[in-house]
């Protein structure tokens, strides 16, 4: 099915239509989640097949990484259901990379990037990696190229061997990128993955999603706070906002009814000049948590 | 007894070795050295240096303690050493590694080094302020290292060695990375709780060595040198483990010459080792920029 998808990269751009998987890599039917008694979403509608960009948008507390938790099965869902790879969450974890809200490695921290790559393929074993076994063992052979050849894809292997902590924050992000594609999973769930990086890198690490998911016909699920650096890219947005939720392709669920709708109070959706979508009249309340960053001026007003 | 150092090395091996205790200390040495290694490496990765610290200062009540009642000072610094690091164990939060573990991990062995430290003082006021061992405690006695030491110390080098082998991958993941490790199944809480009651096995056995006070010399200085020098985990070990047989080897060598403790020669033998590493780094570095600028 993978390879299929691989096929149709060119040819199709929003969903692949035909040949593609007959059995969806996601499907929630009318989800819902709590947290400590409080119901924090409900009513989720989303089906993701192979090889499709799903991004997951809302104002900031409303429990968008919540979503990536339960689709993980670290928390169950409060109602509705919820399918996984054909399984309940939590049940297929190899097929799943997962790459958590931002973690910066601190600066001194002296690990290879190559070897943060690697444990994503290994570091759940048992034991130690003993040296030299590359001569010996033909499957620790076809895991160093693996890891090579995931850094390759990401476009990582001119830093891969110098420390992670010395490397910028793109440069890490794409390494983690390749950490969680390293065991070549069938979703992707990405927490927040241009959260605090410049707007060239956002878009270079946008694109670069974009590609693997294509590519390689993996799944993607990122959740994101602005929307703008991967619309173009999109296939269908859930928009999760408190009490409610909508999905469906962007260009439906981003506008001024559906917001005004979902939100409760007027909202206007406005296209700027260039394209990027504005949200304007939306309830602020939490929203600014993102201030928690530096240098993000140019993410004010951009659809939160 | 001490014919003093000619330099005639062979011949000054010769004489070392011939005495019993010398040969149990550098027996010890080895056992202590790369033990303290690969042990060290991971608490330098882990940044919980505080934390093997103040396990070793707990060590200093426990083996004073167990002298006032008449046991062994390897059973006290033993029983100290885990307890405390059982404590600060199952009191730390998460996989004691995120920034604000830490934090939290920070006030709270604090307090077990304080309480530590008020025992000690305890105990030697009930042996009546005269406990000839003080030195020792806090700063090492290689000379009275005996036979059944030796033994011990081997012995749980290879039972922590062996729990290294088992969890060393899983406890890299959860050190470099607890968030995806934890995804993956790695109980990030129980790596931080395994490893800890690793390092008060270790540090109690380094406490026995180099004293309550020294132990980074061996735990902490070949780690930090060897990550100056590489970024890779299994060339960082091998190189911690080197540049800590080498410093008690040499250390001892020094001790016994020149009548000085043990502590303070492999301290500033390790030391100096740091130094060699950070200013390698540091020239590389002017180097390549160099280089990079040339091009």
């Amino acid at each position: 099915m993978k390879h299929d998808a691989k096929h149709d990269a060119a040819s199709a751009p929003a969903t692949p239509a035909d040949g593609g998987s007959p059995e969806p890599v996601l499907v929630l039917r009318d989800a819902a989640v709590a947290v400590g008694g409080r119901r924090l979403w409900s009513g989720v509608h989303l089906t993701v097949r192979a090889g499709e960009f799903v991004a997951v948008l809302g104002p900031n507390g409303v429990g968008k990484s919540t979503m990536i938790k339960v689709l993980l099965g670290a928390l169950p869902a409060a109602a509705g259901s919820v399918s996984v790879l054909g399984q309940r969450p939590g049940g297929s974890g190899d097929r799943i990379g997962y790459l958590p809200q931002r973690r910066n490695f601190d600066a001194s921290l002296r690990v290879r990037g190559v070897d943060v790559v690697r444990l994503g393929l290994d570091g759940d074993r048992w034991g130690v990696p003993l040296p030299f076994a590359g001569r010996f063992s033909a499957r620790r052979r076809a895991e160093d190229a693996r890891v090579r050849e995931v850094i390759a894809l990401v476009g990582a292997s001119a830093y891969a061997d110098r420390p992670i902590g010395e490397c910028s924050g793109g440069e890490q992000q794409r390494l983690l990128i390749a950490q969680a594609l390293v065991r070549r999973p069938e979703l992707l769930l990405l927490d927040e993955p241009l959260d605090s990086l410049d707007l060239p890198n956002q878009a270079g690490v946008a694109a670069l999603i974009h590609r693997i998911c294509r590519q390689e016909g993996v799944a993607v699920v990122m959740v994101a706070h602005d929307v703008n650096p991967i619309l173009s890219y999109l296939d269908r947005v859930v928009y999760i906002v408190a009490g409610g939720a909508a999905s469906g392709p962007a260009a439906e669920v981003i506008t001024t009814e559906t917001l005004t709708r979902l939100y409760g109070t007027p909202v206007e959706v406005l296209r700027a000049a260039d394209g990027r979508l504005v949200v304007v009249g939306g309830p602020e309340a939490p929203a600014l948590h993102s201030d928690r960053h530096d240098a993000h001026g140019h993410r004010h007003g951009a659809l939160r | 007894m001490n014919p003093g150092f000619t330099w005639n090395l062979i011949d000054d091996v010769r004489w070392m070795w011939s005495l019993p205790s010398m040969v149990d200390a550098y027996r010890a040495g080895v056992v202590v050295a790369v033990l303290a290694g690969v042990v060290g490496w991971f608490m330098v990765l882990r940044r919980q240096t505080f934390a093997g610290h103040s396990i070793a200062v707990t060590g200093f009540p426990g083996a004073a303690a167990a002298v006032y009642l008449g046991l062994s000072a390897t059973l006290g610094y033993f029983g100290f050493c885990l307890g405390s690091a059982l404590v600060i164990a199952l009191l730390s939060r998460g996989g004691g590694v995120g920034a604000g573990e830490r934090a939290h991990a920070s006030a709270l062995i604090a307090v077990v080094q304080a309480l530590a430290l008020a025992l000690g003082a305890l105990f030697l006021e009930l042996y009546g302020g005269f406990l000839g061992n003080t030195s020792a405690f806090l700063f090492g006695d290689f000379l009275g290292i005996t036979d059944t030491d030796v033994l011990v110390l081997a012995l749980v080098a290879v039972a922590v060695l062996a729990v290294m082998a088992a969890f060393g991958r899983r406890l890299l993941f959860a050190s470099v990375d607890p968030a995806v490790a934890a995804a993956r199944g790695v109980s990030v809480r129980r790596m931080n709780v395994v490893f800890l009651l690793v390092l008060g096995a270790s540090v109690a056995e380094v406490s026995k060595f180099t004293g309550s006070l020294l132990v980074f010399a061996l735990l902490v200085m070949p780690a930090a040198a060897a990550q100056q020098l590489t970024a890779r985990p299994v060339r960082g070990l091998v190189i911690t483990v080197s540049i800590g047989l080498l410093v008690t080897w040499f250390g001892l060598a020094w001790a016994y010459f020149g009548n000085q403790a043990t502590g303070f020669t492999i301290t500033t033998l390790a030391f100096a080792c740091y130094l060699a590493a950070y200013a390698r780094r540091l020239v590389a570095g002017r180097l390549a920029a160099r280089v990079a600028e040339a091009v």
